[in-house]
């Protein structure tokens, strides 16, 4: 079995009004010098097989197609 | 106000969409029901034929209860290779609401809609400017023509790249815009509703659907779907 965890996170440029939130409640929490936020999400996945590189080229082809909006979002794929 | 009855030549045969979570399609067959006088079509998410229609309505709601993305799970459903198939061939498609985010993760739409600016669901009247009248869906309206429309949504603030958004400006792709400072989202170029290079396929947040007569509040909706008769007549 492979372990992978897919990363998706928001493009450079896009606005985040959740993770602006977010630091706001961190700067409301005492949490000085942060200067940005950015909110992302995490997939584990659980892959049958031994193929790592097989597994790659298949989580990447997962992001494109479902896990990412590649109009707004970035992802990143590894093999854990 | 009673409503007109009408005419026979005007009948237009539609099709809704229906998916798990969804919860405007009865709305949206009531409208297509009483304005075009025949029930549409509805059809189910695991359906691969949609029956010859001249309009395909996917409806609002939260399927797939907003997982992953709004609209994201409901554009992998088999009923969208057919969608996308009779968009293809040049039928009228439109997504309101939670249709417009299943259109543009479809990819039959460009751009992404993302939280609301404020980060809070708004429902509320807004007030739309009608940016391009020379559509199938908008020309029962004035060009520049202000209505009044319902919106309802947590994710309605459009987005898309620099290019993207030259392009649909450019070429009078946008058809709705929010007016008078009513944009409810902060949507991009106070964007509400947009529409393919082939002007067959439009996505827009408000919903028409629930302003169509008297007992709405307004009617200001209707002109859309009347205008949509005269084309299938």
């Amino acid at each position: 079995m492979i372990k992978a965890r897919v990363t998706v996170t928001l493009k450079n440029g896009v606005l985040d009004p959740q993770g602006k939130a977010i630091g706001g409640a961190l700067a409301a929490l005492g949490f000085a010098g942060v200067d940005s936020v950015r909110q992302g999400k995490v997939f584990d996945l659980e892959l049958e097989g031994s193929d790592k590189v097989k597994a790659e080229t298949e989580l990447k082809a997962m992001c494109e197609k479902l896990l990412a909006n590649t109009v707004i979002e970035d992802y990143s794929v590894a093999i854990i | 106000m009673p409503l007109e009855e009408p005419q026979r030549s005007q009948v237009m045969k539609s099709a809704v969409i229906q998916l798990p979570g969804l919860n405007r399609d009865r709305d949206m067959i009531a409208a297509l029901t009483k304005i075009s006088g025949k029930a549409p079509h509805t059809i189910w998410q695991t359906e691969t034929e949609i029956p010859d229609v001249d309009l395909i309505v996917i409806p609002g709601g939260f399927s797939y209860g907003d997982y992953l993305r709004c609209g994201a799970i409901a554009a992998r459903m088999p009923v969208m290779a057919a969608v996308a198939e009779k968009a293809r061939k040049g039928v009228l498609v439109m997504g309101v609401c939670n249709g417009f985010q299943v259109l543009l993760e479809a990819g039959l739409l460009p751009g992404a809609l993302m939280r609301n600016a404020s980060l809070r669901f708004v429902c509320r009247e807004v007030k739309l400017e009608v940016a391009n009248a020379n559509t199938a869906f908008t020309r029962g309206y004035a060009p520049g023509q202000i209505i009044r429309c319902p919106v309802a949504h947590h994710d309605g603030n459009y987005f898309a790249d620099a290019e993207t958004l030259a392009r649909l400006e450019g070429q009078g792709q946008v058809v709705f815009r929010y007016a008078e400072g009513t944009n409810p989202n902060g949507s991009l170029d106070d964007i509400a509703g947009i529409i393919n290079e082939q002007g067959n396929v439009l996505g827009m947040m408000p919903h028409p659907e629930n302003l169509i007569e008297m007992a709405h509040g307004g009617s200001d909706g209707r002109a859309l779907f009347e205008g949509l008769l005269g084309k299938a007549a």
